[in-house]
């Protein structure tokens, strides 16, 4: 259901050889599909931002910890069903020596 | 690595001095690090800090843009197969812009509308009022989104930056440094040995001087009392005493 907020906010879109810079995961998306993707997306030099609900994120998990370039900028975002999970955020963990929460009340 | 580690130069007044300036040197260059750290440092908390708030922000965004989502879903049936058909060209992109803070290139995204609204004939129909919000819905989200990529971004190249130059920061202070102080202890020392040295060898000379001087009078002294007792002897020019070496 992301892929589609992604199409209404105007910002999937298909590249010259018809790729698609967006995944519409569904129950039955193989985890292997979903890391290829990922892989692909975070290679290619025209990415700035990728968008991925974090309940799919935490399946790849490994990817993303491996991914410490800054370009592109890896955001990890809510879904219907899973809320936003400020414990599992990856940039957050990196950062988790240096503050606590209590700080910034 | 111990703390003996020093140069190994030859123990020169000049030397010295090009140690002294060297070490100057990397004393004025430590201290610019530190405040480079420092300054980066405090655009990290900040960076973090707004990380935080906006993270939060966007679980309430997100929220929002399912819930219209679900209504939109709700008066015009299911329009996923529309929206994901009609992907061609974006609408909205992406666009870098690059920073400097204390000598750090950091990379901003903003957005950037253009081109023709593809979707704009899927608004009309069946419930066009929630497909049309739902679409403004998503659109701020995207806005607030790249905001906080932004700031990820931002985040990231910093924690390099300041791991870099905290790096160089122990470097100086832990080797360099204490390198120069060890060489010019060293240097110091040398040079004072030396010093020492000579000063004893000229003590040693003079005292030497003074004994063959003593040696010599004492010869004159019983030479001329021989003489007195024989004629006078013609005085010889190579008798003379030569006066003795000034030494200082």
């Amino acid at each position: 259901s992301s892929g589609i907020n992604a199409e209404y906010g105007g910002i999937g879109e298909l590249n010259a050889t018809r790729e698609a810079n967006f995944l519409v995961v569904k129950p039955d998306t193989v985890i292997g599909e979903v890391e290829t993707f990922l892989k692909r997306l975070l290679a290619r030099k025209d990415i700035g931002i990728v968008l991925i609900n974090q309940h799919i994120a935490n399946d790849v998990r490994h990817i993303i910890e491996a991914h410490t370039d800054p370009i592109p900028a890896l955001l990890e975002i809510p879904s219907k069903e899973h809320p936003y999970d400020a414990a599992k955020d990856s940039i957050l963990k990196r950062a988790k020596g240096m503050f606590s929460i209590d700080d910034l009340r | 690595m111990g703390s003996g580690d020093k140069i190994n130069v030859f123990p020169s007044r000049m030397i010295l001095g090009l140690m002294k300036t060297r070490l100057k040197g990397a004393q004025k260059g430590h201290s610019l690090l530190k405040k480079k750290s420092d300054a980066l440092t405090l655009k990290f908390r900040a960076t973090l800090r707004k990380i935080i708030e906006n993270k939060t922000i966007m679980g309430d965004v997100m929220k929002a843009v399912y819930f219209s989502l679900a209504e939109a879903a709700y008066a015009a049936g299911d329009i996923s197969q529309t929206v994901i058909q009609n992907a061609d060209k974006a609408q909205n992109k992406v666009k870098f812009t690059k920073d400097n803070v204390a000598g750090v290139q950091l990379t901003n995204f903003s957005m950037h509308s253009e081109g023709s609204d593809v979707y704009q004939l899927t608004g009309l129909g069946k419930g066009g009022q929630t497909v049309t919000r739902c679409k403004e819905t998503a659109q701020k989200a995207i806005k607030l989104l790249i905001e906080l990529a932004s700031l990820q971004t931002t985040f990231i190249t910093l924690d390099e930056a300041i791991k870099i130059t905290n790096r160089r920061v122990n470097g100086i202070e832990y080797v360099i440094i204490p390198r120069f102080e060890n060489t010019i202890a060293y240097i110091v020392e040398e040079l004072d040995e030396r010093d020492r040295e000579e000063f004893y060898r000229l003590k040693k000379v003079q005292d030497k001087k003074k004994i063959i001087r003593e040696k010599q009078k004492k010869f004159m002294e019983e030479y001329n009392k021989r003489q007195e007792v024989s004629d006078d002897a013609p005085k010889n020019l190579l008798d003379t005493e030569h006066d003795p070496d000034i030494m200082f």
